[in-house]
Order: structure tokens, then C-alpha cells, then sequence
């Protein structure tokens, strides 16, 4: 497990970096806070006090040792907006862009598995062309194209979903779940496409490996072949791209969660950057930082589990 | 069926291996036939790319992506050519257990080696996973692995090349099959490693009276092995005898110069390695005459013109292919010490 740990404190230094980078391009940013937060018709003494207050006529690095000093505490400061925690805000949105990621990785997994094996098994025949041809139908369309299209046909014309809205859990497991089945289906039809391609890949080689070979002369049916000896092997660059694609989600889902109206990360950090509440713009980067961090962590956990020659001495 | 099916455990009848690619069919195998008794071992012989891999795999079933495999194959008393992906399923790993040639590469890095033991027994033989991992330990202690029952939770890259080409045996044998192929089980492992192997596979052979078809590139390998050697050229078959016969009196030029291309341990000090001069002619070309014509050194015109048939001269069951063959009075040196090329390279 060593290697892990070197890992952690690799990431950790990345997080700081992220976040002080963050810090030093909103400071560039030709706006005054100050004059925003003291509301109109305020004086030159009020916007002077409330640039007191929050602490803007201290140098950069200061103004930064303080945040970063109060978020290890886990303190990330009040919004200027609306004078929340920014800690509270984020965890009011986070369980829904965490519940929409991962129905959406899970629907493009459901997707991509089963169309990588079988296009890697039959490659080059015409089921493989076919299903590569959907394929890069579905990656050349953005998700938000998708989402409409979606709505149109199963919340508009078959009426089977509601169009948008967010039910929280509380409000019951299958109201909840029709809220995001949508959502989650636009990300996932876009999702499957590079996973598949990347499972098909891997998996055409590993299928020409001698140990495929030898489960076939051992009589092994094709399935349990498929499955149960190639699949696994073939599966790192798609835990990578997985992962990647479920760090990005925690605050690239923006427009979906605006057209669905998700109340997620996205739409906090958006919200955030517009009214220029960067205390709660800089709250976000440093989660959407920790989700990538967290996310690489996981993908070399998963290296693990899928290969036991990695944790013995590294691939 | 003929009294002979009684005795032979397989007969293969006109065997061919077309594979389509770029520059044209490959025929890696053309034309061939051979025969084995229950409980004999066969040896094929030949330089790398003579097709010996490609003939085991047409007889699994098994040929390379779109190839074509064609003729009849009798196991037991089916032709295996002819029944559908199903039942040959049952056969394979049943009836006919492999050994590959890369004990490396032929295991599955990521599953313990008990659970690939145990894996065609629970598929063909129906017993439950306690019982079929307890048969695991029980094999890998036939094959000679220290502490099997230590070892039946290790993943292949915690073993030597020795001990995994054990474990690949152990998965051959799991549902004692009447029939082991052995492709090359010994050419990727160490010199002192591979006589183990080999005497492992024959010492376990004669306890389960399985048969075997014995690959090598090395008729050293050969000698006291098998009871039939076919040694093979170009895809085909160019002499084929009782080992002891073939030894004895090497009648095809080819075989001839194989054999004086094994290192020996009696040959005066300082003699040079007789090589075959040349490499084997494109399979996927149209091929006339002897196949070996382009590298022999006795080839006359009618060699570049008419194939040679596989015929016996004199003894019955010594056939070889070749219009000048070498004279059956003068013997080879009875293989004596021999060693695996590798020692002296
Ligand atoms: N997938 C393939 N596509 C095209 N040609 C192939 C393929 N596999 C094998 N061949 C050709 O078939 C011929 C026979 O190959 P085969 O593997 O049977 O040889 P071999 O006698 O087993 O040699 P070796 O000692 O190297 O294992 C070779 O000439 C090879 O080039
Ligand atoms: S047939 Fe001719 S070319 Fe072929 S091995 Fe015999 S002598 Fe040589
Ligand atoms: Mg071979």
C-alpha cells in the first residue's frame, strides 16, 4: 500500500496548487466586491468598511494563508451573496450533482460493457460497424442536445417523466429517481461512447493473449471467456477514463443541471461566478480539485483490485 | 467403423489450415494425416513456422481468427470436424487437455492458479467448488509443486517459469483427459528446468495411459519420448516413422539436416554447427515440388518440379517424402547425450 500514500501526498500538494492558482486569477478579475456587497447608493465609508470587513486590503498571500488556514478547519467562509457558509451550500448541492453522477456513470457502464465486449469479440463484423457507427452518432451530440431530445419525447410527448425538477430524497426513493433519469441518461448516452471505445481496444488485444487461448482449449464456454478471463485485464484504461469523466462531472454537469433544474455544484459554482461570490467560487474549485484528486486515488485502488501484480512492485 | 478406430485414439485425415491474410492464403498446413494410438505418444518435429501449432489447433477446433480448417479429424469415434462449437466444448479440456508453449503467457495474470484448475472441472465434471479446489491441491502436488495447498491461492506471477508451466499441466490434466497436446511445453524454459518437464509429462502419462502429441523444434527433445515421430516441413509432413526407426535410419534429406543441427555433447570440440542454410519457403505462395528443394543441397530438377510422395520404401510404417533419399544402410549416430540447443548458445 505504499504506494498509495506517495500518491496522497502527490495529490495533496496538486489541491493547494489548484486553489492558490484560483486565487490569484479571481484577485486579477477588474471588479470591485467590495462596491457589489455594499448594495447600491452605498457611501465610499460603507464600501471602505465592508472592504475592511472582508479582509480585501490585505496582500494576496495573506489573504490566502487565512483560507486555506480556515478550510483545513474545514471553515470555507460565508457567501457575500447571501451571507450562508459556503460549507453549508456545498453540502445542500453536492448530494444532488453526486446522485446524478453516479446513475450517469452507472447507465454509461450498462452501455459501454456490454457493447465493448461484444464489438471487441465480433470486431470488424457488421455488428461491430453498426454499434460504432451509433456510437460516434451519440459522441458528436452534446449532452444538452440529448437532454432536449429526451425531454421532448419521454416528459413531453409519452408523459412518463417529469421534464425537470428536483424531488429530494425525503419526498420518496421513486420520485427522487424520475427526476434524475433523465438527467442522468443525457450525460450517459454521451459517457458510454469514449468507454466503449477504449474497452473494445483493450479488449481486442487481451483476447489474442495465450491465456485466452488456453480457456478456450480448456472448453470454457464463450461467454464465461469473454467475461470471466478477458474482461478484467481489459479494463484499465476504461477505470481511467471512468474516472476522469466522474471528476469532471462534479462541475461540468452545469448545463444539464440548469435545464433540468438540478440544484447541483454546477449550478452553485455558475451562480457563484455571477454574482462574483468568490468565496463561494473558490469553495467549489477546491471540491471540484478534491474530486479529481479523490477520483485518481480511487482509479489506482482500482488498478489493484483489478491486477494483483500492481500491488506488488508496480506495473 | 474399422477395426483400426479401436486401437487409434485419433485419426486425421487430410488436415489443412488455410489462413486468409494480406499477401494471400497461408496454407500453414496442407495435406496432412496422422494417426495415434491410445496411450502412445506422437511427436511433431520441425523449425519454427513449419505449422505444428496451427495442426494441434485445427484439431481442437481452434484454428486463427477466419481461417479455414479443413478434412476429418476421428477422436474417439466423432469427427471433431464435423460437430457443432457445443460438443466440441465438451471435448476440449475434457477429453483433450493443452500445455502451450509460454507458461508466461498462457496462464491469466489476474486468477488465482487453484481457481484455473479448478475451473474445467467444475465445468465439465459438475462438482462442487469445495471438492473442485480440493482436486486443485491434489494436482498441483501430481505435478510436483512444493506445499500445494499454499500454492492453490497464488496468482501466476508469484511462481517461477517452471512451476508455472507445472500449474499449466495441473489444468490439463484436471479432468484426466485420454488425450494431452503438448505444444512446445519446454522450448520457454530454463535448460535445466525443461528435462524435469519433460520427464513430468512422460512419468504422468504412463500413470493415466493418456496419449500425447509431443511439439518440438528439437528432435533431441524427441529421442526417447515419443514411440512415433512426424517430423513436419512447410505445413506438411515429410517422414514419419517409430522414433526408434527414424533414429536408426533418417531417410528424408530434411530430417537429416535437423538432425545434424542438434548440439551434441560427443561431437569433437570445435566442430562447427551444422545450420540449415536458407528459411522456409512463403506458405502463401503457390508451392511446386519438394518444399524443401530451395535448401538442399541433393535437390535436382525433378525436386523443383514433382512434389514426393509420402511412401514407405521397405519398412511399412517408415514413410518419407523424398526423391533421393539418403541411403537406408548408412544409420545416424544412435542419439547419444544429446542437449537441448540452448545450452550452447
Ligand atoms: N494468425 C495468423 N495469420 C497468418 N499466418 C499465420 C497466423 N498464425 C500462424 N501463421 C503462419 O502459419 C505458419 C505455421 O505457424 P505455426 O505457429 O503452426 O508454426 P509452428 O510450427 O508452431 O512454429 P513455432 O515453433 O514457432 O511455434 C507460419 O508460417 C505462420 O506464419
Ligand atoms: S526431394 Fe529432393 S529436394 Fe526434397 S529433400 Fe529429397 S532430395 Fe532434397
Ligand atoms: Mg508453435
Amino acid at each position: 500500500m505504499r504506494f498509495l500514500w506517495g500518491k496522497l501526498v502527490h495529490l495533496s500538494l496538486v489541491v493547494v496548487a489548484v486553489t492558490a492558482l484560483t486565487f490569484l486569477m479571481l484577485d486579477h478579475v477588474p471588479a470591485d466586491i467590495a462596491s457589489e456587497v455594499a448594495g447600491q447608493g452605498a457611501t465610499s465609508e460603507d464600501i471602505a468598511a465592508v472592504r475592511e470587513r472582508l479582509g480585501l486590503n490585505d496582500p494576496l498571500p495573506v489573504r490566502y494563508g487565512r483560507w486555506i488556514a480556515a478550510a483545513v478547519r474545514g471553515d470555507l467562509g460565508n457567501s457575500f451573496a447571501s451571507g450562508q457558509p459556503v460549507v453549508e451550500a456545498i453540502r445542500s448541492h453536492l448530494p444532488v450533482t453526486v446522485e446524478l453522477i453516479v446513475l450517469a456513470q452507472l447507465f454509461a457502464l450498462l452501455l459501454a460493457i456490454p457493447a465493448g465486449v461484444v464489438t471487441a469479440w465480433r470486431a470488424g463484423s457488421p455488428l461491430d460497424r453498426t454499434l460504432g457507427t451509433v456510437a460516434f452518432g451519440f459522441a458528436s451530440l452534446p449532452a444538452f442536445a440529448l437532454a432536449i431530445g429526451l425531454i421532448l419525447v419521454f416528459a413531453l410527448r409519452l408523459k412518463w417523466l417529469p421534464a425537470t425538477g428536483y424531488t429530494p430524497l425525503t419526498g420518496g426513493i421513486a420520485a427522487n429517481l424520475k427526476g434524475f433519469l433523465l438527467p442522468a441518461l443525457s450525460i450517459a448516452l454521451v459517457e458510454w461512447v469514449p468507454l466503449m471505445r477504449v474497452l473494445r481496444g483493450d479488449m481486442i488485444s487481451t483476447l489474442k493473449e495465450d491465456f485466452i487461448l488456453l480457456a478456450r482449449c480448456k472448453g470454457l464456454p464463450t461467454r464465461q471467456i469473454l467475461i470471466g478471463h478477458a474482461l478484467r485485464p481489459s479494463c484499465f484504461t476504461l477505470v481511467t477514463v471512468f474516472g476522469m469523466q466522474a471528476a469532471s462531472l462534479i462541475g461540468g454537469a452545469v448545463l444539464i443541471e440548469l435545464i433540468f433544474s438540478l440544484p447541483g455544484i454546477g449550478r452553485l459554482l455558475v451562480t457563484g461566478i455571477f454574482a462574483q461570490d468568490y468565496p463561494v467560487v473558490q469553495g467549489c474549485v477546491l471540491l471540484i480539485a478534491m474530486a479529481y484528486v479523490g477520483m485518481n486515488f480511487l482509479v489506482d485502488v482500482c488498478y489493484g483490485l483489478l491486477d494483483p501484480r500492481v500491488l506488488k512492485g508496480g506495473r | 467403423m474399422t477395426a483400426a478406430f479401436d486401437r487409434h485414439l485419433l485419426v486425421a485425415e487430410d488436415i489443412s489450415v488455410h489462413i486468409p491474410s494480406g499477401g494471400g492464403t497461408v496454407r500453414a498446413v496442407d495435406r496432412v494425416s496422422l494417426s495415434l494410438e491410445r496411450g502412445k505418444t506422437l511427436a511433431l518435429v520441425g523449425e519454427s513456422g513449419s505449422g505444428k501449432s496451427m495442426l494441434c489447433r485445427a484439431i481442437l477446433g481452434i484454428p486463427p481468427g477466419r481461417a479455414a480448417t479443413r478434412g476429418r479429424i476421428i477422436f474417439g469415434e466423432r469427427d471433431l470436424a464435423q460437430l457443432p462449437e457445443k460438443e466440441l466444448n465438451a471435448i476440449r479440456g475434457r477429453e483433450i487437455g493443452v500445455v502451450l508453449q509460454n507458461p508466461m503467457s498462457s496462464l491469466n495474470p489476474v486468477l488465482k492458479v487453484g481457481w484455473q484448475i479448478a475451473e474445467p472441472m467444475l465445468r465439465h465434471l459438475g462438482i462442487s467448488l469445495l471438492k473442485a479446489r480440493e482436486r486443485a491441491v491434489e494436482l498441483l502436488g501430481a505435478v510436483g509443486i512444493p506445499r500445494p495447498a499454499e500454492r492453490v491461492d497464488c496468482y501466476p506471477h508469484q511462481l517461477s517459469g517452471g512451476m508455472r508451466q507445472r500449474v499449466a499441466i495441473a489444468i490439463a490434466l484436471a479432468c484426466d483427459p485420454q488425450l494431452l497436446i503438448a505444444d512446445e511445453p519446454t522450448t520457454a524454459l530454463d535448460v535445466t528446468v525443461q528435462a524435469e518437464i519433460l520427464n513430468l509429462l512422460g512419468r504422468l502419462q504412463m500413470e493415466r495411459r493418456m496419449a500425447m502429441i509431443l511439439v518440438s523444434h528439437d528432435l533431441g527433445v524427441v529421442a526417447g519420448r515419443a514411440h512415433e515421430t512426424a517430423v513436419m516441413y512447410a505445413g506438411r509432413i515429410v517422414e514419419q516413422a517409430p522414433t526408434v526407426i527414424l533414429f536408426d535410419q533418417m531417410r528424408m534429406r530434411y530430417t537429416r539436416a535437423l538432425f545434424d543441427s542438434i548440439p551434441r555433447l560427443d561431437a569433437p570440440s570445435g566442430q562447427p554447427l551444422a545450420s540449415i542454410g536458407g528459411q522456409l519457403p512463403d506458405l502463401a505462395a503457390e508451392l511446386q515440388g519438394c518444399r524443401f528443394a530451395p535448401r538442399c543441397r541433393r535437390a535436382e530438377d525433378r525436386c523443383f518440379a514433382e512434389e514426393p510422395p509420402l511412401v514407405a520404401d521397405g519398412l511399412e510404417d517408415h514413410r518419407f517424402a523424398c526423391w533421393f533419399p539418403c541411403e537406408p544402410g548408412i544409420s545416424v549416430t544412435p542419439p547419444g547425450p544429446l542437449l537441448p540447443k540452448r545450452i550452447m548458445s
